[in-house]
């Protein structure tokens, strides 16, 4: 009977370690395969021109990513720009300011919003940033702009990531000794000196993980960027140009991309660099929050 | 020292606007839905499939494609819960002092949920044309699962992590094996799994990139796992590419449906959630 008992807790113990390690190695199998699909591309055209050409003409089989990387860089710089200093603030306020009951209030609409999918962001995006660019902001600076633009892809994609950076700062802010503050604010300065040269300096790992984090988020979203971008493959070179990020270059184009020869190849080699890049990002943000997590345990 | 003093009161000033613009952000969204979505929401959009020449129009609804995103969600949890609770409780139970094997594995389960929908899709798109398989229900289940076990593996773990550890020592120590504690354990955490369940079940039926090229397009609903799906964000994507006024509003009022079923689905996991961290407070 005991060892029927102990078998049955032996044998359930592989499977689980083989799911464990299947669902692990997923990681991998995603690389690999990404990888192997894009060596076709890669033998033809060497990484150096792939990643600095601008020309992109698939029929010919020409592969230039330089436009899509600036598209990508372009729209992730504009979000992070506008979302880090917004969510600082409101997490500085959330944590040093508010009473318990306000922040029960606040916390839960944060929430909230990391629950909306991106393509209802990408909806708003159509029906209330494009128009506003277009009538109100554009009009000041250019002559014409439709406001599908990438200045439109950054600000949705700002408000896509307001919750993950609140969540992350207000979490690592939290675990700043109260005593520090106490100790500063007893020494006269005021709250928000106590912010700037306390719980800042403090708190700096953590808001480094967070963005990092927040960046790889930009770099990956596809369907709310590619819905108020533009989709032109040009390097914008104004906040009102168009853009087109890589992650929207793939999404568009799965349809044609068997029927044109390296095509699928060339469109591969994008997955591969968005998950070459993203995961590396994602890799040094988790440890440093590991790090900070287990000081904390300490 | 009036220096010092306007200096706070300039930032308290900025940090209250930009957390009203933060945490209105989220009114703003769902206000701009509501005010385009409502005009067009009629019963037809939810209880019929697309009739002939919906798309430049005509009479029909989208129930294709809310049945669709049903079955793909509901789906791809089930098939990821069957997964992620072996690997939460082997992460938690079978490790024993390899604290840092846990870690580990936590940390890898981080960066595999910070991956792009786009790149599983891609990744599930490249499976199946290695296999021969054409766009599915089955395709976009296996597409989303893989989307979703990360967030199943996670949340289940921070969730058995809440048990005290005394209840394992106890049921160990009176002689029952691993196995047979992590079902005392997996008793206490129900709660929990639904919260996961309905975190999981959330992010499965809003995505779009990952079923984009594995589950296709179809305006009937799926009767078998080899049939092509439609998804409401996929429906809602493709409405509104529409030139025709008509269809373009269906997709905001198909935005509107999207935005209710996933607004319920947080609103009762955050519920779940508080419940069940009272419970563990006692």
């Amino acid at each position: 009977m005991t060892s029927l008992r102990l078998l049955k807790d032996k044998v359930y113990a592989k499977i689980m370690l083989i799911f464990t390690i299947l669902s692990v190695a997923v990681v991998l199998v995603i690389g690999i395969g990404l990888y192997l699909k894009s060596v076709p591309v890669l033998n033809k055209i060497s990484l150096y021109t792939l990643l600095t050409s601008s020309v992109w003409k698939p029929l010919k089989g020409l592969f230039g990513f330089f436009p899509f990387i600036m598209g990508t860089l372009w729209v992730t710089a504009i979000a992070i720009i506008i979302a880090l200093p917004l969510c600082l603030l409101t997490s500085f306020f959330i944590t040093e300011y508010t009473p318990n009951q306000l922040r029960k209030i606040l916390v839960p609409f944060v929430n909230l919003l990391s629950g909306i999918p991106p393509v209802i962001f990408g909806v708003w995006g159509v029906l209330f940033i494009v128009p506003l660019i277009q009538d109100h902001i554009a009009p000041h600076f250019v002559e014409f702009s439709t406001g599908y633009s990438v200045l439109a892809g950054g600000i949705v994609l700002a408000v896509m990531i307001f919750p993950l950076i609140v969540s992350i700062v207000c979490e690592v802010l939290n675990t700043i000794p109260k005593d520090l503050k106490d100790a500063s604010l007893a020494l006269g300065a005021t709250k928000w000196e106590t912010i700037r040269k306390v719980s800042l300096r403090k708190a700096k790992p953590g808001i480094i993980a967070a963005t990092v984090l927040a960046v790889s988020r930009a770099f990956g979203e596809t369907i709310a960027v590619l819905m108020v971008c533009g989709n032109n493959a040009d390097v914008p070179h104004s906040v009102f140009d168009p853009g087109y990020p890589l992650p929207a270059l793939i999404a568009n184009n799965y349809g044609e991309m068997l029927s044109i020869p390296m095509y699928d190849s060339a469109l591969m080699f994008a997955a591969f660099l968005l998950f070459i890049i993203i995961l590396l990002f994602n890799v040094i943000s988790r440890i440093i929050l590991a790090r900070l997590e287990r000081k904390l345990a300490l | 020292m009036i220096r010092r003093k306007l200096e706070e009161n300039f930032f308290r000033t900025l940090m209250i606007l930009a957390t009203i613009l933060v945490t209105g952000s989220f009114f703003l969204i769902v206000g701009t839905i509501l005010y385009r979505g409502v005009p067009f929401m009629t019963w037809d959009m939810i209880s019929k499939i697309p009739g002939g020449g919906f798309y430049i129009g005509k009479e029909g609804g989208v129930l294709n494609a809310i049945i669709g995103s049903l079955y793909v969600a509901g789906g791809a949890t089930v098939l990821g819960l069957f997964i992620s609770i072996p690997v939460a409780i082997y992460i938690n139970m079978y490790l024993g002092g390899r604290i840092w094997l846990a870690n580990g594995l936590r940390i890898a389960f981080d960066v595999l949920f910070g991956i792009p929908s786009i790149v599983y899709g891609a990744f599930g798109f490249l499976i199946m044309v290695y296999f021969g398989i054409r766009a599915s229900l089955l395709g976009g289940i296996v597409a989303v699962t893989l989307l979703v076990i990360p967030i199943l593996v996670r949340t289940l773990d921070e969730v058995i992590r809440t048990v005290p550890k005394e209840l394992g020592d106890a049921t160990l120590s009176l002689g029952a094996t691993r196995w047979e504690t992590a079902k005392v354990v997996i008793r206490q955490i129900r709660p929990g799994v639904f919260t996961a369940i309905l975190l999981s079940f959330g992010r499965a039926i809003g995505d779009v990139a990952s079923v984009l090229f594995t589950a296709g397009f179809s305006d009937n609903i799926p009767t078998s796992l080899h049939q092509p799906a439609a998804t409401l964000p996929l429906a809602i994507f493709f409405q509104l590419g529409s030139p025709v006024a008509e269809v373009q509003g269906r997709a905001y009022a198909s935005a509107l449906i999207l935005t209710i079923i996933v607004l319920i689905i947080t609103i009762l996991s955050s519920i779940l959630a508080k419940r069940f961290s009272k419970n563990n407070s006692r």
